[in-house]
């Protein structure tokens, strides 16, 4: 199998290195074929992997291949650790990854930069697979920053834009913030454990926990407390959770298709899967849960409701991410980290989906992303339209669409965790925010899809007679992605969350473990689909589906007044809660008044004003003093020489 | 030992002697002669033998030893016991590495960018080459000072004569600072061949010191070293140093240079003032912390981009002395040895690194002869394949994983972490501050459109800048990727030094 990781893993790279220098020598069309290819061999090799571990027939591997280095007791070895955690991840980013890779050939067709663009998704794929694959913090550190990075360059790609430019460097900067924590927590687990290999460390969690650490003088902190926190700010950073998510709406400025792979479906769910990962480690922190609870319950509740004032249809959607997101975080905190698995999954799909029928709209209109320029648009592009109403059914989780499995196991999840007992207060904050988060979701994901597909036709003229249907390279990974968004759900609900699917890949504390509990009144697929109007969400959704229906189809001029009679709320959600302001604002204008203040103050006033030139004008001046003793008459030196003798004299004596 | 070749002295004088013979010759001052061609291709000649024959310092290093490889020893002055005393270990064969493969780079990147009198040019860079290896190789204390005064001549030379505008300045500067700091480097030397009676390092390290002695040498060292290091407060020479000199001098002086503040720690303060390096420890831990902290945020504002790449240095390097000084300061041994490994990598990584910076910034030099950011933007649209190297080593400068950035500073992190949460935490602040100064100028100079007509003009790089920077590129993603075989090579060495520094000598 060992050969096999390395195929997987290794082709996007080569391709990714063939396509970005020799792309110009080897043109478009072999750029494309080549990283499209390649990621086609790891798609299929992912499958087959999984494929094998469901079967049975190939055993959670866990190999090294070379070691980076080896120092002072600490070895770190390069390798991979595949088990059913990590194939369902792989799956699940080659699949997205493949599907966006056609996709670009459609989307990017006349942009000058076609094969950098594809050097650097095959390039990113192979980053996050190092990211799922890894079998030790400094890989995964690695392939943590490597996606970062790629982020970054694509962000910036279409580098004439300054506001491209900007979200470029802010999404790095964001996320470097939280990779600050991020380093702190391996540095730790190698001062807790002495190594930084998964199950190395795992099989020291008890011993870790029973630590503490004096961060603080006169405090002691759990050790296991320190680590699971500080690595959950690396996750904040990456899975873009408040107030570290500033970054990811500004992300939208870079082309669709890497909205929809990094921003969407793989990238920003590397934090959901690090949590998920480390559950051996987390369940050992009850602290750390509660931070994790209630860091998602604010945003899977107050960046829904973003979503509902934004215009732009990406920025709704990266809104929606958001939440997702926050989702995914609240399950993680109360222990159903298989549920917050299921519903990156499913979410991957149906996020992806509609990013790239919203990016099928985009190009269409030619590049217009004002949600206030659309409409109508259900008769010009009959398979964008089926395909992400598809997206938006399974997003509010409408029965029998895969995110209706996956969003109301989640949300019956933190129903009935232990949290209820723990602790009231994150109980409450986290049912209320994921049960009420299910009403924003309905209101803008509607909002945005009677906007954009019903309704009045608000395009200009040039713009209507020129909008058609995409190409087929664009429609067939919307239809291709549209499937598993529809019946995933139905399809592996049992296996991912009640048949143990991910074995000892996920480690959950007995008391706590609230999908065992789950499991044991489950009724079926078919029974929960059939109870699903006796639940509180589906009427959630369906009134935020109607409400979007009157305010922006039957009533379009309510939203209007609406806004201007609360218009302090509204400002506050226009302005997003003044996140921005205070990192824009507040701390990079604030670093930049510093190191102004210091650079001129300090190191030019001070230590080389002061300092340095002043000791060499002081030079300067005791020698032009000492000059004038150099008269030149003989009196004056005999003068001198006879307070010098005295002087000496007296000293001598003195010192006897 | 090993064997009894001249593969050290051969290093060190066939660069010298190539040096001294372009001197000898001459050129007619005028670069586009054949004769001044002569001298670069004879320049370069010597730089990529030396460049070959330091290949044997790989192939013939046995990495199971800690004790010195490749010795030579021959009388010198036997009146005071000092002798012509060379070899290497695992500190300081990484360090010559680095200068035999920067070396070559620099006369390359150098080709026609030197319009007057390339002959001495590129003679000062030779003799400089084989001082550096001098400095580097020396296990005799007055040879090391012989070499490691020499060595500001040519530099002396290569700012004061090839500079800038400002160059009169920023060569006294260079040159008091330096020149102050080494003084007492000589009266500690000399104090110690009073007690010891010789001027053998390795007799040094086995002398008894009582600890007055031992932190008064402590102190004179610290100036000549953190001088060169440099480390704050004493570093404001290095950014008009750099603004002054010409790219290449200041590629060498950031690469190889200022390793030899670090190299002079390990080599001579830690081992033979042991009670004196732990009794100042929190000094220099504390300045580290600074150099990282303070000068990352003064790096940010910088509006030429040699000043910032300069200070970028100073806060680079203040991992090197954070991680050299871990070893008082942890509860138990384990880490003291990763810190100090730490502080190894990050010097030779800073070396690729940094001289990558410096020579980027000299490609749009040469051909806008502007340095200021604010003259800059959109570079990418038309020097493609310099936007490329540009941001790869700027990543490398964040310390991006799978750079040699990352190395270094991640070995020095998870130690210090070790040592206290709060060293690893103001430590850690680089990876915040650091993209921030240097992504934040290639925003500036790389990114958005066409920025005026000077950018609108500029051609992609040539063959031989191409050449240079792919040379450093691999250089700096294979140590990021692989960075054990150059820990090991350095390991045996570094557990020795550890368990010489833990016997206090009072």
């Amino acid at each position: 199998m060992y050969n096999y990781y390395l195929v997987i893993v290794l082709s996007p790279l080569i391709a990714a290195i063939i396509a970005g220098l020799f792309g110009r020598q080897i043109g478009r069309t072999a750029s494309h074929s080549i990283t499209i290819l390649a990621v086609g061999i790891s798609t299929v090799c992912s499958m087959l992997v999984l494929y094998r571990m469901l079967l049975g027939t190939a055993l959670p591997e866990n190999i090294s291949i070379y070691t980076w280095f080896a120092m002072d007791g600490l070895r770190i070895e390069i390798g991979f650790l595949v088990d059913r955690l990590t194939a369902f991840m792989m799956v699940v980013v080659t699949f997205v990854s493949l599907m966006v890779h056609v996709y670009t050939i459609g989307y990017m067709r006349d942009d000058p930069g076609y094969q950098r663009f594809f050097s650097h998704i095959s390039l990113f794929t192979f980053a996050m697979l190092m990211l799922v694959m890894a079998n030790n913090f400094l890989q995964l550190f690695f392939g943590w920053e490597a996606v970062g990075l790629v982020s970054y360059l694509l962000i910036g790609f279409w580098l004439k834009r300054p506001t491209a430019v900007f979200a470029s460097l802010k999404a790095f900067l964001v996320n470097r913030v939280g990779d600050f924590g991020f380093i702190l927590g391996i540095a730790a687990v190698a001062y807790f454990a002495q190594s930084l290999d998964y199950a190395e460390v795992f099989a020291s969690a008890d011993q870790i926990a029973g630590q503490g650490i004096s961060v603080w003088p006169g405090t002691s902190w759990n050790a296991m407390t320190l680590i699971c926190v500080l690595l959950f700010i690396g996750a904040m950073g990456k899975s873009a959770q408040a107030p570290l998510h500033v970054w990811l709406p500004d992300s939208m400025e870079g082309p669709t298709p890497i909205s929809a792979l990094i921003h969407a479906a793989t990238m920003v769910t590397a934090g959901i899967f690090l949590v998920a990962r480390m559950s051996p480690l987390y369940e050992l922190s009850l602290p750390a849960l509660g931070t994790v609870v209630i860091i998602g319950a604010f945003t899977a509740f107050f960046m829904g409701l973003l979503g509902i004032v934004q215009n732009d249809i990406k920025r709704v959607i990266a809104y929606s991410t958001l939440s997702q997101l926050g989702y995914m975080t609240v399950a993680l905190g109360a222990s159903a980290y298989s549920a917050a698995m299921f519903h990156l999954m499913t979410h991957a799909f149906f996020k992806a989906l509609l990013f790239l029928a919203a990016g099928s709209v985009i190009i269409a209109l030619h590049h217009e992303q004002d949600m206030r320029k659309m409409g109508g648009l259900k008769k010009y592009m009959p398979i964008t339209y089926w395909t992400a109403l598809v997206g938006s059914l399974a997003l509010i989780g409408f029965p029998g669409t895969a995110g209706f499995f996956s969003k109301d196991l989640l949300i019956e999840a933190v129903r009935d965790s232990h949290w209820a007992e723990t602790d009231p207060w994150v109980y409450w904050i986290a049912y209320l925010s994921v049960l009420l988060g299910v009403f924003v979701t309905a209101l803008y994901t509607f909002r945005m899809f009677f906007m954009v597909f019903h309704g009045e036709e608000r395009m200009d003229k040039e713009a209507r007679s020129h909008v058609h249907e995409s190409p087929w390279v664009v429609t067939v990974p919307l239809i291709m992605l549209a499937i598993p968004s529809a019946i995933i759900g139905w399809w592996t609900i049992e296996p991912v969350l009640f048949g143990n699917y991910f074995g000892d890949a996920i480690v959950v504390n007995q008391s706590r473990d609230v999908l065992a509990h789950l499991g044991e009144a489950w009724h079926g697929r078919l029974g929960l689909l059939l109870h699903a109007w006796q639940s509180p969400v589906l009427w959630l959704a369906v009134g935020g589906v109607v409400l979007a229906w009157y305010l922006y189809l039957k009533r379009t001029d309510l939203p209007g007044k609406i806004s201007k009679r609360f218009s302090s709320l509204y400002k506050l959600l226009d302005r997003k809660y003044y996140f921005d302001d205070l990192w824009i604002n507040g701390f990079a204008a604030g670093g930049r008044r510093l190191s102004t203040f210091l650079w001129e103050k300090s190191d030019q006033g001070l230590i080389d004003g002061f300092m340095v030139n002043g000791t060499t004008n002081a030079i300067g001046r005791i020698a032009g003093v000492m000059r004038q003793l150099q008269t030149g008459y003989l009196y004056t030196y005999a003068f001198a020489m006879i307070i010098g003798l005295t002087a000496i004299l007296g000293w001598l004596t003195w010192l006897r | 030992m090993n064997n009894s070749t001249y593969l050290l002295s051969t290093l060190i004088f066939l660069p010298i002697l190539g040096g001294l013979a372009l001197l000898a010759i001459g050129d007619t001052g005028d670069a586009s002669s054949g004769r001044a061609r002569g001298m670069r291709w004879t320049a370069l000649a010597v730089t990529l033998l030396a460049l070959v024959l330091s290949l044997g310092l790989v192939t013939g290093f046995d990495t199971s030893t800690a004790a010195m490889q490749f010795v030579e020893k021959l009388d010198w002055i036997p009146a005071i016991q000092a002798s012509y005393h060379l070899g290497v270990d695992g500190l300081s064969a990484p360090l010559i590495l680095l200068t035999t493969f920067i070396t070559p780079l620099v006369v390359i990147s150098s080709w026609d960018t030197i319009k007057s009198r390339p002959a001495q040019y590129f003679a000062a860079f030779l003799i400089l080459e084989g001082l550096m290896i001098g400095v580097f190789a020396s296990l005799d204390g007055l040879l090391f000072y012989v070499f490691w005064e020499f060595m500001l001549v040519p530099m002396f030379l290569i700012i004061g004569v090839w500079g800038g505008p400002r160059r009169v300045y920023a060569t006294m500067k260079f040159f008091l600072y330096t020149f102050l700091g080494s003084v007492l480097l000589l009266v500690a030397f000399v104090y110690l061949f009073v007690q010891s009676g010789s001027f053998d390092i390795a007799g040094w390290v086995d002398v008894p010191l009582g600890l007055r002695a031992q932190q008064t040498i402590f102190i004179g060292l610290l100036l000549a070293f953190a001088v060169k290091v440099p480390m704050w407060p004493v570093h404001t020479w290095l950014p008009d140093a750099h603004v002054e000199a010409p790219t290449g001098g200041s590629v060498i002086l950031a690469a190889i240079m200022l390793k030899m503040g670090g190299y002079g720690f390990v080599r001579l303060s830690l081992p033979i003032v042991p009670d004196g390096s732990a009794y100042f420890s929190a000094l220099m831990i504390g300045l580290s912390l600074i150099a990282i902290v303070y000068i990352s945020i003064v790096a940010l504002m910088q509006k030429d981009m040699k000043k910032l790449v300069a200070y970028s240095s100073v806060a680079h390097m203040g991992f090197v002395t954070l991680g050299f000084f871990l070893f008082w300061h942890l509860s138990t041994n384990v880490g003291a040895a990763l810190g100090i490994a730490g502080g190894m990598v990050q010097m030779v990584s800073h070396g690729l690194v940094s001289g990558a910076m410096f020579l980027c910034v000299g490609v749009l030099y040469e051909r806008t002869h502007s340095r200021e950011i604010a003259d800059y933007g959109g570079v990418a649209n038309t020097m493609p394949w310099f936007g490329a190297f540009f941001v790869l080593f700027a990543m490398a400068n964040s310390g991006l994983p799978g750079t040699s950035g990352f190395v270094g500073e991640f070995m020095v992190i998870v130690a210090s972490f070790k040592a206290n949460f709060w060293i690893a935490f103001f430590a850690a602040t680089i990876l915040v501050s650091g993209a921030s100064y240097t992504l934040w100028m290639i925003k500036r100079v790389v990114y958005g459109e066409v920025a005026n007509e000077n950018v609108a003009e500029l051609s992609d790089l040539n063959h031989r800048e191409f050449l240079v920077l792919g040379a450093l590129a691999i250089a700096v993603l294979i140590l990021g990727v692989w960075p054990e075989p150059l820990v090991n090579m350095m390991s045996a060495t570094i557990e020795n030094l550890v368990a010489t520094i833990g016997l206090t000598k009072l």
